[in-house]
């Protein structure tokens, strides 16, 4: 289950002078989501959809409010605890994030050696989700000899290949053809009817009429239509 | 792709690796010439400090007069009392020859011939309890005015003098192992910074700050024991060299044609050689780990 409660953001300036703070990019946003439950998420660019994703997926501290993850409090946690409870939280970056160094097959398989899982085991299901994923020939091809559209179906394969318990996808169809895009849908719902939490930030108007299910709308940094 | 996986961050890729190694070594060098020194300086002083502490030099003026007993002359009786007194071995009144050898630098080849009324010398070794110059009442009894000075206050200042010595190498010691700290922070720092995206996404992944900061520090350990290593072996060179120079000062003279100059070293210098990859490996390692977990703590 994802709660949240009158949560506010503001992101620390990275170059200005320490401390700095910027303008609200967050503004009392309240929602929850329950388990197995499933929610597009809209808005216009700089609405703050990636701002929220990341609070999900427990990349920052809102900066006022409250916000349980999977019956967590996550302000409450150790870090070792909220290392642990990333691992059980799949995520698609708007930005892929390969490792740069690693093989397809090696950057999908790094959450599940984090996560200390048997190598055959790795294996399997890596190479499956690979497959799946329409690159079963690329194996040992390393990011940068990837297409964007490639690159963004490793991404998916290592957000979903540990089974998670909730999956978080920022714009996950952005490099792809629709065909590409429907096969991603039909995996996404595969994992959700299976008892995966998603939560899908998109400007694909296209595809959220073709799956319909609960939107959060945002804009300026509110929710301005839940449900 | 099986040994890829265990660099997930590309260190073993990384362009400035030499940089670290290569001032480590320069670090050990510097240790190891600094660890020897200070090993010299103590077996040196030690045998010297034992030599002056123990030697006691009488000096009996007018020694052909008569004593106070009238029985012998002041020398004769003198001597006599030291061969019987506890805690003096082998005196010895020093030769006429041996005092011109001793007194030329101030008074010219042939001192006796000037007419100076010169005291006689005894030389003996002071192996008693407390101070040699214990014994100067007693021998003042027999022939007075006569003087007894120990090496014992000597001795002191060589102790002092290698304290000093002993407490800079220390502090060269000790700036080494910090500057060798900061070095791997630095480095380590820069690693940081060069691959920020992925240990964001690592740690984004799940990582656990102690995962990540061990993939560093291990790194980090590696590079410092080789380079440290690297250091001590150049310095072996230089420190036999050394031990060359230093070895007719050294007592007991080894005897003629006793090994090469490997045997030369002290052993306690063979002991500590070994120590600095050790020490380099360890101080790498804790700056390793303390720059990345600090550095981590910036992340969520
Ligand atoms: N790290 C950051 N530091 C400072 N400001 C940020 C940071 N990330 C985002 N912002 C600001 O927060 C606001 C929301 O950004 P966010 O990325 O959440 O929007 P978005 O809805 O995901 O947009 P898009 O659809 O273009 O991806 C923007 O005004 C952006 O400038
Ligand atoms: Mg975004």
């Amino acid at each position: 289950m994802i709660k949240f409660d009158d949560v506010w953001l503001k992101y620390r300036h990275q170059e200005r002078r320490p401390g700095a703070l910027t303008r609200d990019v967050l503004r009392g946003i309240s929602f929850q989501v329950p388990d197995g439950g499933f929610r597009w998420l809209t808005g216009p660019s700089g609405a703050g959809k990636t701002s929220l994703l990341k609070l999900i997926y427990l990349a920052e501290h809102p900066t006022q409010g409250r916000i349980d993850i999977m019956g967590t409090h996550a302000a409450k946690i150790s870090r070792r605890d909220a290392a642990l409870l990333r691992r059980r939280i799949g995520v698609v970056y708007q930005d892929f994030r390969l490792l740069p160094h690693l093989s397809a097959y090696d950057n999908v398989a790094l959450p599940m050696r984090l996560a200390r899982r048997n190598e055959s085991q790795i294996q399997a299901d890596v190479t499956e989700i690979l497959r799946w994923v329409g690159l079963a020939g690329r194996l040992a091809a390393l990011p940068d000899e990837l297409s964007g559209g490639e690159q963004q179906r490793v991404a998916i394969a290592r957000a979903v290949v540990g089974r998670p318990k909730l999956l978080v996808a920022d714009e996950p169809t952005g490099n792809l053809d629709d065909e590409q895009a429907q096969r991603l849908m039909t995996l996404i719902t595969a994992l959700n009817r299976l008892g995966t939490t998603v939560v899908v930030a998109t400007h694909n108007h296209a595809l959220v009429n073709a799956y319909p299910a609960p939107r959060l709308e945002m804009a300026e940094g509110r929710l301005t239509a839940h449900g | 792709m099986a040994k890829r996986h265990t660099d997930p961050l590309g260190l073993h890729s990384a362009l400035e690796d030499w940089m670290l190694p290569v001032l480590v070594a320069a670090m050990s060098f510097l240790a190891a010439l600094t660890i020897a020194g200070a090993l010299a300086s103590t077996s040196l002083a030690t045998q010297w400090r034992n030599n002056t502490a123990a030697a006691l030099t009488i000096q009996v003026p007018q020694p052909a007069a008569p004593d106070a007993a009238n029985n012998a002359t002041r020398l004769a009786a003198v001597l006599r009392a030291l061969q019987t007194m506890p805690g003096i071995l082998n005196p010895q009144p020093l030769s006429t020859g041996a005092m011109n050898r001793l007194l030329a630098p101030w008074l010219g080849a042939d001192a006796a011939s000037l007419g100076l009324p010169l005291p006689a010398v005894i030389t003996a070794t002071w192996n008693g309890p407390g101070a040699g110059e214990a014994i100067a009442p007693a021998l003042n009894a027999i022939a007075p005015g006569t003087l007894a000075q120990s090496g014992a206050q000597w001795a002191a200042h060589v102790t002092a003098l290698t304290a000093s010595l002993q407490t800079c190498a220390a502090a060269v010691l000790v700036i080494v192992a910090l500057v060798g700290g900061a070095l791997v922070a630095l480095a380590t720092r820069a690693g940081l910074a060069q691959r920020r995206d992925t240990i964001e996404t690592i740690h984004g992944l799940g990582a656990q700050d102690s995962g990540i900061a061990s993939l560093f520090a291990s790194r980090a350990t590696v590079l410092t024991a080789t380079g440290a290593a690297a250091g001590a072996l150049l310095a072996l060179p230089v420190l036999l060299w050394l031990a060359t120079l230093a070895a007719p000062l050294a007592n007991p003279v080894p005897p003629p044609g006793a090994g090469g100059g490997l045997v030369n070293l002290p052993d306690a210098l063979w002991a500590a050689l070994p120590c600095l990859p050790l020490a380099a490996a360890l101080i790498g390692w804790c700056s390793a780990q303390l720059t990345v977990r600090g550095w981590l703590r910036k992340l969520a």
